[in-house]
């Protein structure tokens, strides 16, 4: 960690002399989907740790509860301290349009971070998403392909129904089982909801266990749902028939890849999403950055950045995967 | 004006001084602490003081503002009702979906207005005609109206055409239109409750059912009304929320209840009914608008706004105790 | 007194069919709904709620409420969460005493603030909801605890015991259950809460301490949600500021309503409410089973607690009934 930002200091010292030295620090905000949820602390970290070598403030807010509108006072308030920088995870594709555009309107430039709105691009200024979701669903299939030998009946548990992200990516899955040949023994039973929730997650689970007696293999491309996958399998020692993966974060399924409940899972770093949030954020509002698609820029540890099509960036193009071997070198 | 008086079933000890029974009541201490609040907000942050921002955020909780108005007469008469955040979404989804499906616009806000009054009459008539405590029906009715939101939005959102976007920005003398509305309806329904018979009717029966009706007064049709009133006027805060989202999900308002229950506490109208007023329910919403907003623009972890929350409602019902049990006698 | 006792049979006897119906409803559909394994998921699904009904059910009969049932789980888990976490060295079922420790404190200050400032408890424990769960935040710093710092024997408690493999929670539930059953059948202090609660005006006049009986009930309140908050941390493995009990309180007095608790207080049982839970817990097992959406479940529950009220009502209409014209 320490290397990392020592390197970040380094590569950005010279981007700092050309933008605002003397002015006020350019003021970030990162609004999260609600406080207490694990995933936002690995953000925030990468936020904190740019804008220390950047000279930018930063304030993490977020409201209790991850409800369509609980975040709108939030926004309102922080257009009223004066923020350059507002950047969200927002809670609702659509409800947060108005009052973005306000934030827009008084020059504050709009970032949604880990989570875009969906059809509404319009109203935020650019997304930085962790990796490109084109890429999410094929990524699973194979690594559930490579779990049950490419063949036996697979299910997925996702989160909510209308969760575009887990929808982006569960149409991509069935589209690469049913075109790609190498998965052609592979059938996709189901696709089960479980809301988010450990408890209806939980039921769900054991409800796709005693429907499909044949089931090999669960995709949860959720942090809820893969934790709670593993959780029915540990509990009723089925490791060795029905094998789990998915999304997950390492902090929560450490435990069931050490007892071998779980062989392997995926995800991205949610710290670089803030990392390079914070870069972009502080090159647009410099000079130094120009918020067009098609454009490229630097940020260390990251590489070169290109903004693509609707002003969108990834962190890393493929999924990371964690298995035992390499799972005590995350501490997210 | 003197809303709080008890009608005079028993003898009544020697009127107590003038300034008395103007001073020592629930809204003064309602008003106490809203200035206490503007100071300490302002104290607390140096972006909280302007008029514009603090109308803007009152318009957040305009819709939940309203319906207190009329949940503290409901809860004067005696009873609660704690669906009416339900019914706020499910009637805003029965809307957005009608106007989705085709339907002409104003025929799917009658829709929408209609789907209220159901939704008033069917607690209604379990409280009254079946006799069912309405804290209980109305805690069974919560669950099912936001379960059938659930059902027909799913977890979809709706959108709202663009002309119906955007209420709460339309300004009127400077005054968001929500906000002009909240006031309009305080006025009104201040004077119906502290003017008319018909106000004077609901004390009567909060105070004391039974003898209410002995005295000829029409107990059922007047909380029937209540109800109804409640049914139309939360659709109606539903569509004022929908034109402020230009969205429609099944969580619109969730958890509102509170707020409205907090606002009608916060106020001083005692929660065993017979007493309380507008005014302090016209005070409470602007309390709480300002400690939620004071907290949130000096970026206060929203537990502290929690706890606050929590012991503001327990201090004030004990305040209002204390008050009543001292003015009773 | 035998009529009274027969309408509470008929209540009971009631929700008992309305289960066999269900379940049946649901086996022709999909017959594995009627297997041991489906009982498995229903039992490990309910005794949390099962717990917190018992203690909701004694708060309800002395004619009061908990909301805050939630919010005293979420508190009690996250410091017997951070025990765990920062001091591992402590020997783990002293979490036990811990948990159900701040619970019933929690809950004896709910108690307090309802006799000693005469306040409705309905809006006493609106207020704690609030309260407790902010603490919660406060204490925690918002942070969850993570499944690894939750001990494995705890988490084996809702897997599985020596006793035929049935997970020790499902034993403590029902364990539960059945002290409760014994505190309000034979003892003096459990009688007084169904007097206090049938009449709370001549409750002192027939020598019941009505403080004492109510700081009683809310502290048991509190206890049992600490319990219940400890057996969270083993059941889903981990403690979150936000999530970790929140709704609590609406399952619990849907099943303790669901299972003929009268909420005008003074009648409740502990069957009807285990019977409460389990009918509960049917619908959320048979609905995934079916495939019907997650999204109806909140509606599914609401129109079932408007029945068994109605059912309520009808019942109580008829006994009314009965006794008149029986001394007619």
């Amino acid at each position: 960690m320490l290397k990392k930002t020592l390197l970040a200091g380094l590569a950005i010292g010279v981007a700092m002399v050309t933008t605002a030295y003397a002015a006020d620090p350019i003021k970030i905000v990162y609004i999260g989907k609600n406080t207490g949820n694990p995933y936002f602390d690995s953000i925030t970290g990468g936020f904190e740790d740019a804008c220390k070598s950047l000279g930018c403030e930063f304030e993490f807010v977020a409201p209790a509860t991850a409800e369509a509108t609980s975040q709108i006072p939030f926004i309102e308030a922080q257009i009223q301290r004066g923020v350059n920088v507002i950047a969200i995870a927002p809670n609702s594709p659509d409800a947060l349009n108005q009052v973005l555009d306000g934030a827009k309107a008084k020059g504050i430039l709009v970032l949604t971070v880990n989570g875009d709105l969906v059809g509404n691009e319009t109203h935020r200024d650019a997304t930085i998403l962790p990796v490109d979701f084109t890429k999410t669903g094929p990524n699973q299939v194979e690594l559930m392909g490579s779990m049950i030998g490419y063949k036996g009946d697979i299910a997925i548990l996702s989160a909510t129904t209308e969760a575009p992200d887990q929808n982006t990516w569960i149409a991509a899955m069935n589209d690469t089982l049913k075109n790609d040949a190498k998965y052609k023994d592979m059938h996709l039973v189901a696709t089960v909801y479980g809301d988010d929730q450990p408890e209806k997650s939980t039921t769900e689970m054991e409800a796709l266990l005693s429907n499909y007696p044949n089931l090999v293999g669960v995709i949860a491309p959720t942090t809820v749902g893969i934790a709670a996958a593993a959780q029915v399998i540990q509990s009723r020692n089925l490791a060795a028939t029905v094998h789990v993966t998915g999304l997950g974060l390492p902090s929560e399924m450490r435990d069931f890849v050490k007892d071998g409940t779980v062989s392997a899972f995926q995800l991205w770093s949610p710290y670089n999403e803030g990392w390079l949030a914070a870069h972009f954020a502080v090159g647009v509002i410099g000079g130094t950055i120009k918020n067009e698609v098609g454009g490229t820029f630097d940020v260390p540890n990251l590489g070169t950045i290109t903004i693509a099509d609707k002003n969108a960036m990834n962190t890393q193009a493929e999924l990371t995967t964690f298995d035992a071997k390499n799972i005590d070198d995350f501490d997210f | 004006m003197s809303a709080i008086q008890t009608p005079a079933t028993r003898e009544l000890p020697p009127a107590r001084p003038r300034w008395q029974v103007i001073v020592v009541r629930p809204e003064t201490m309602t008003l106490v602490l809203l200035i206490a609040a503007l100071f300490g907000a302002s104290l607390l942050s140096p972006y909280f003081l302007d008029v514009g921002y603090i109308l803007r955020s009152f318009t957040l909780s305009a819709e939940f503002a309203i319906v207190a108005l009329v949940l503290t007469m409901v809860i004067i008469a005696g009873e609660i009702d704690l669906s009416p955040a339900a019914n706020m979404a499910l009637s805003a989804c029965l809307f957005a979906f009608a106007q989705q499906a085709g339907v002409p616009m104003p025929l799917a806000i009658a829709i929408g207005l209609f789907a209220g009054l159901v939704m008033g009459a069917i607690n209604g008539i379990m409280v009254i005609a079946l006799q069912i405590p309405s804290i209980i029906v109305t805690i069974g009715t919560l669950t099912l109206y936001r379960g059938l939101a659930q059902v027909i939005a799913g977890d979809k959102s709706i959108r709202v055409p663009d002309w119906f976007i955007g209420i709460n920005t339309v300004l009127i003398a400077g005054i968001p239109l929500t906000v002009l509305i909240f006031i309009v309806m305080s006025i009104i329904l201040g004077v119906v409750l502290s003017m008319t018979i018909f106000g004077r009717q609901i004390y009567q029966i909060g105070t004391n059912e039974v003898a209410a009706r002995h005295a000829g007064i029409r107990s059922q049709r007047i909380k029937m009304s209540l109800f109804l009133l409640m049914g139309v006027v939360s659709a109606a805060a539903g569509l004022m929320t929908a034109s402020r989202l230009g969205s429609v999900r099944y969580d619109l308002g969730l958890g509102g209840e509170l707020q409205m229950v907090l606002m009608a506490m916060l106020g001083g109208t005692y929660i065993f009914g017979g007493r309380g007023t507008i005014l302090g329910t016209f005070l409470a919403a602007w309390l709480l608008v300002i400690v939620s907003t004071g907290m949130t623009v000096a970026n206060v972890p929203p537990s502290v706004q929690l706890v606050v929350q929590g012991v503001l409602l327990i201090v004030s019902i004990i305040a209002t105790n204390f008050i009543y049990s001292r003015t009773q006698r | 007194m035998t009529a009274l006792r027969n309408i509470l049979l008929r209540r009971e006897a009631g929700i008992l069919v309305m289960i066999i119906l269900f379940c049946l409803a649901v086996g022709t559909q999909k017959p594995q709904f009627l297997t041991l394994d489906s009982l498995r998921i229903i039992l490990l699904l309910t005794p949390l709620i099962l717990i917190g009904a018992m203690g909701q059910m004694l708060v309800v009969v002395a004619r009061h409420v908990d909301l805050s049932i939630g919010s005293m789980l979420g508190f009690s888990a996250m410091v017997t969460g951070m025990m765990f976490k920062f001091h591992p060295e402590i020997w783990w079922p002293v979490g036990f005493l811990v948990s159900i420790g701040t619970g019933a404190l929690l809950g004896l200050i709910n108690g307090l603030l309802v006799t000693l400032f005469r306040l409705p408890a309905i809006i006493v424990t609106l207020g704690t909801l609030n309260l407790y769960r902010g603490l919660t935040y406060i204490v925690s710093n918002a942070k969850q605890i993570d499944r690894q710092y939750v001990p494995t024997a705890l988490k084996s408690m809702s897997q599985t015991s020596p006793i035929f493999g049935i997970p020790w929670i499902i034993f403590i539930s029902f364990g539960v259950a059945l002290l409760t059953y014994i505190f309000v059948m034979h003892t003096r202090v459990g009688r007084q809460i169904f007097a206090l609660g049938s009449n709370p005006v001549a409750a002192p006049l027939r020598g019941v301490a009505v403080t004492r009986v109510t700081l009683l009930v809310f502290s048991i309140s509190g206890a049992l949600s600490g319990l219940a908050g400890i057996l969270y941390a083993g059941r889903w493995g981990f403690v979150n500021p936000s999530n970790t009990g929140s709704g609590f309180e609406f399952q619990v007095i849907a099943a303790v309503v669901i299972g003929g608790v009268s909420i005008n207080g003074g009648v409740g049982t502990v069957l009807g409410t285990i019977l409460g839970v389990l009918l509960l817990g049917c619908v959320a097992a048979a609905l995934p089973l079916l495939g019907i959406p997650g999204t109806t479940q909140s509606a599914i529950y609401g129109a079932v607690i408007l029945i068994a009220l109605l059912i309520d009502r009808t019942v109580r209409q008829q006994g009314i009934k009965s006794l008149t014209r029986a001394r007619a």
